[in-house]
């Protein structure tokens, strides 16, 4: 019955192929917006670390008071002061824990016909590595006593590698950081998280792979300085020394709790460090912090673009429109039918049956409406390049599951729109139909 | 034309006047939000920045290898030197940031030492005398720095000057009277006088957080001596810029080697930093100007596509009224005052809901609030569409026989 149906539906949607076009048009269209701006919200809203995304926390403390923070509706500063981040590390109070930043570090060839160049670089701490899962393809990280003793050790991307090393293991050799040589414990595999949860402060949450990493250490100790943003509320005064136990705040620090019990005796130790300080007569408030997770800390961010968003709804709003277009339209094309029903009834076909053989018609133009959609949502995917940034515009891609998803809200939304076209065909009074004829 | 018999005809097909109303009525909604959104980023985009654009563009120079802020300082004076050499070019000034860039030093400006808020937040540019003629700004009151007051700077220094120049932006802010030279303003570093204005810069930033102080600047006279991110600003004759853009990187590489200048945006003309400051705001007015233009195209399609239907269903009656007596005319204003009678009452719910939407952008996106110039430029578009798309079925119902009454369906 139903290949009957569905030929009845192509023979009908043949007969009159203008109004055909109209609806396989307008689902195409809706679908295809919605599809495009949909696959741009779900690369920004990704969850780049699913599996340990509750375990991961950014502590935030406010070390700069009720002023600064009433300017910013009560919230301590997003990033640490290099005081904090070095007590909470001493006080190790996560399973693992870590203190970031970009540095500036330029690669300085062997050979000497090649031009220095620079890469993005982080420095931080040797559990970095096993707190962000990160892969490694030859070698590993650095130990904690490479971070005691401020080791000139590197770890690098395998991008860099191919270009250093021709991609073979380099693990033991040296490279040369900024004028300074550093011996390299691991290659990474491809890691290139999005949104870069790790550090959306300095990236707004997209950015280019990073490729050298070097303890923290060693970087404070050789005065690398943050090659991302900086925020004092007063003068720090001259020098790197009195920058660096000033309250500039301009550190990610990142901690690993397991458990929820975990989460809340951290908190509970955050007020607890908090009062400390001001006991100690450092901070001059109450304790205001707080722990976020990586979904947490990517939505306080906002790393998602309000374009993305507003895109979005504008796409879905306009696949609402072209729905209530097909509704019209097959209600047109369905009553133009009435005498055809009236005879099936007729001879019968139950109400049933009218539904099914209607419903399988609206299925069938659902059907060429997601194709078609599916063609202009591949042309949407080139187009996104026009409407958002290169590093965010190349993660919206045409894959699988979101052929998928066109082809199924294509004839999902149709065979929706179709329910009270089909009701009213349904109603169709046989006697009626057959009479006036 | 007598609007009672139409009114009793749509009386008969509720379902298709609905949908047809509700179409309206949506499209409306979103045309005019769409098109608020589309006029909001162009304005945007609009924006001066107070330099001579065409003419300029800009390097970002890094150091490579350890040296001393002292022979950084010498090192970018010599590049200022072979920059200045080249065909073509007729100014060049070195900064930490420039207009549009992005993000930079942004710092906190009060009138009195003691303050506990700032006044104003401003953009930091660090400037030499060569500054404001380089960017191509105007001087409107006071002086230029002279070169003697241009002292260097590592990035842990405390920013204090002396002397500081302000944009007239910033000057009406702090001194509305308008005397704001000779004035004394306190930056996070310290008191400072101001000794010059100039009339128009843009700041580093134009995203949304840097809105509230977007062309108050205050231009310090330091030069940045650091090794990441100095950048060279120049300044050429008009049409030599693509060749002083090629022949800058190589002259420096050749005059000294230990350096960086990225490939892909370590050159950039200010047509470059101008496109890639505002990509997202072009992009978001190319987005909805497309949705728009679909949106009214698939409306009225379905305006036709249903109109078409029900001149088929009434081609009897309408036969039956042309043989009473009715002219083409009549039958051609009895569709188009049905579609207007439809228009209108969509339009109304639609005008509603288009503010109703705008109201939780507002809240939802810090969006502004949409102005009644927008919902009626909206209701004039989509009447118009409504009619234009009714005219072709219209037509053809006009063009029905008297001899249709006659004939059995």
């Amino acid at each position: 019955m139903f290949a009957y149906y569905l030929q009845l539906g192509l023979r009908s949607l043949r007969k009159n192929p203008l109004l055909t076009a109209l609806m396989v048009m307008a689902i195409g269209c809706g679908v295809a917006a919605s599809m495009t701006t949909y696959s741009v919200f779900r690369a920004t809203s990704n969850n780049p670390i699913p599996h340990k995304s509750s375990q991961l926390f950014v502590p935030q403390i406010d070390n700069w008071g009720p002023e600064d923070a009433a300017q910013n509706k009560g919230e301590p500063p997003s990033a640490m002061s290099y005081t904090d981040a070095i007590n909470l590390m001493r006080d190790h109070r996560g399973k693992r824990q870590t203190v970031l930043y970009p540095v500036d570090l330029s690669v300085v060839p062997q050979d000497p016909g090649m031009l220095p160049f620079r890469q993005n670089s982080y420095a931080w701490y040797a559990d970095t590595f096993a707190m962000f899962d990160i892969p490694f393809l030859y070698g590993g990280g650095w130990t904690a006593g490479d971070d005691e003793a401020h080791a000139a050790v590197a770890v690098i991307g395998r991008e860099l590698n191919e270009k250093m090393f021709h991609g073979a293991n380099s693990v033991g050799r040296e490279i040369n950081l900024n004028g300074r040589s550093y011996r390299i414990t691991g290659v990474i595999d491809t890691w290139k998280p999005e949104p870069t949860f790790f550090d959306p402060v300095n990236t707004n949450g997209f950015d280019d792979a990073s490729e050298v990493f070097i303890p923290f250490t060693r970087a404070v100790e050789l005065k690398i300085g943050s090659n991302g943003n900086n925020n004092c509320n007063k003068d720090p005064g001259p020098g790197w020394d009195s920058w660096i136990h000033s309250e500039c705040v301009w550190l990610q620090y990142w901690t690993e709790l397991p458990s929820t019990a975990d989460a809340e005796a951290y908190r509970q130790y955050l007020n607890g460090y908090s009062a400390e300080q001001q006991r100690a007569g450092r901070f001059h408030w109450a304790p205001n912090v707080r722990l976020r997770n990586v979904t947490e800390w990517l939505d306080y961010q906002k790393v998602v673009p309000q374009e993305a968003k507003v895109s979005l709804l504008v796409s879905v709003g306009f696949l609402l429109i072209c729905l209530v277009n097909t509704v019209g339209l097959l209600l047109a094309k369905f009553m133009k039918r009435a005498p055809e029903i009236g005879v099936r009834r007729a001879l019968g076909a139950s109400r049933k049956e009218i539904y099914m053989q209607f419903l399988i018609e609206a299925g069938a133009i659902g059907l060429a409406g997601g194709v078609l959609g599916l063609l202009l949502t591949g042309l949407g995917m080139l187009g996104v390049t026009l409407v958002f940034e290169p590093d965010i515009a190349k993660l919206a891609t045409l894959d699988t599951s979101l052929v998928l998803l066109t082809l199924l809200v294509s004839v999902l939304s149709t065979v929706v729109a179709a329910f009270y076209p089909t009701w009213r065909a349904a109603q169709v009074q046989p006697a009626w139909q057959l009479k006036s004829n | 034309m007598q609007i009672k018999p139409i009114l009793s005809a749509l009386r008969r097909h509720k379902a298709g006047t609905f949908l047809i109303a509700m179409q309206i009525a949506l499209t409306l909604a979103i045309v005019c939000n769409a098109l608020f959104i589309i006029q909001q980023r162009l304005a945007h985009l609009a924006e001066p920045s107070g330099l001579d654009e065409p003419n300029i563009f800009v390097i970002q120079n890094e150091w490579v290898g350890a040296s001393t802020p002292e022979q950084l300082d010498a090192k970018m004076r010599e590049d200022l030197g072979v920059l200045r050499a080249l065909p073509g070019v007729q100014d060049v000034t070195l900064s930490n940031s420039y207009p549009l860039r992005g993000g930079g030093w942004d710092d906190g400006v009060k009138l009195t030492a003691d303050q506990v808020q700032d006044t104003t937040g401003a953009t930091i540019y660090f400037a030499d005398e060569r500054f404001i003629d380089t960017l191509g700004l105007k001087l409107i009151a006071g002086r230029n720095f002279r070169a003697e007051e241009i002292t260097p700077m590592n990035v842990r220094d405390r920013l204090g000057p002396p002397v500081v120049m302000v944009t007239k932006a910033l000057a009406d802010k702090l001194f509305p009277a308008g005397d704001a030279v000779g004035k004394t303003i306190y930056l996070v570093g310290g008191p400072t006088t101001i000794v010059g204005v100039v009339d128009l810069l843009q700041a580093q930033s134009v995203d949304r957080w840097a809105q509230s102080f977007a062309y108050r600047s205050v231009i310090v006279p330091k030069r940045l001596a650091i090794s990441l991110g100095v950048f060279y600003i120049v300044r050429t004759q008009p049409g030599q810029l693509d060749a002083a853009m090629r022949a800058a990187p190589k002259a420096l590489f050749a005059h000294n080697p230990r350096r960086v200048i990225n490939d892909e945006d370590g050159v950039l003309s200010f047509k470059e930093v101008r496109a890639k400051a505002y990509e997202r705001d072009r992009g978001m007015a190319i987005l909805m100007g497309l949705i728009c233009v679909t949106l009214l195209a698939i409306t009225a399609a379905g305006i036709v596509g249903l109109t078409s239907f029900w001149v088929g269903q009434r081609r009897k009656q309408i036969g039956v009224r042309r043989a009473l007596g009715a002219t083409r005319q009549d039958i051609l204003e009895y569709f188009l005052t049905e579609n207007l009678l439809i228009s209108c009452g969509g339009a109304l719910f639609g005008v509603l809901l288009a503010v109703a939407i705008n109201l939780w952008l507002v809240t939802r996106f810090e969006l502004h609030r949409l102005s009644l110039v927008y919902l009626l430029m909206g209701v004039v578009i989509l009447l118009l569409l409504g009619q234009g798309a009714v005219l072709a079925p219209a037509m053809r119902a006009s063009r029905v026989s008297p001899v249709e009454a006659t004939r059995s369906v």
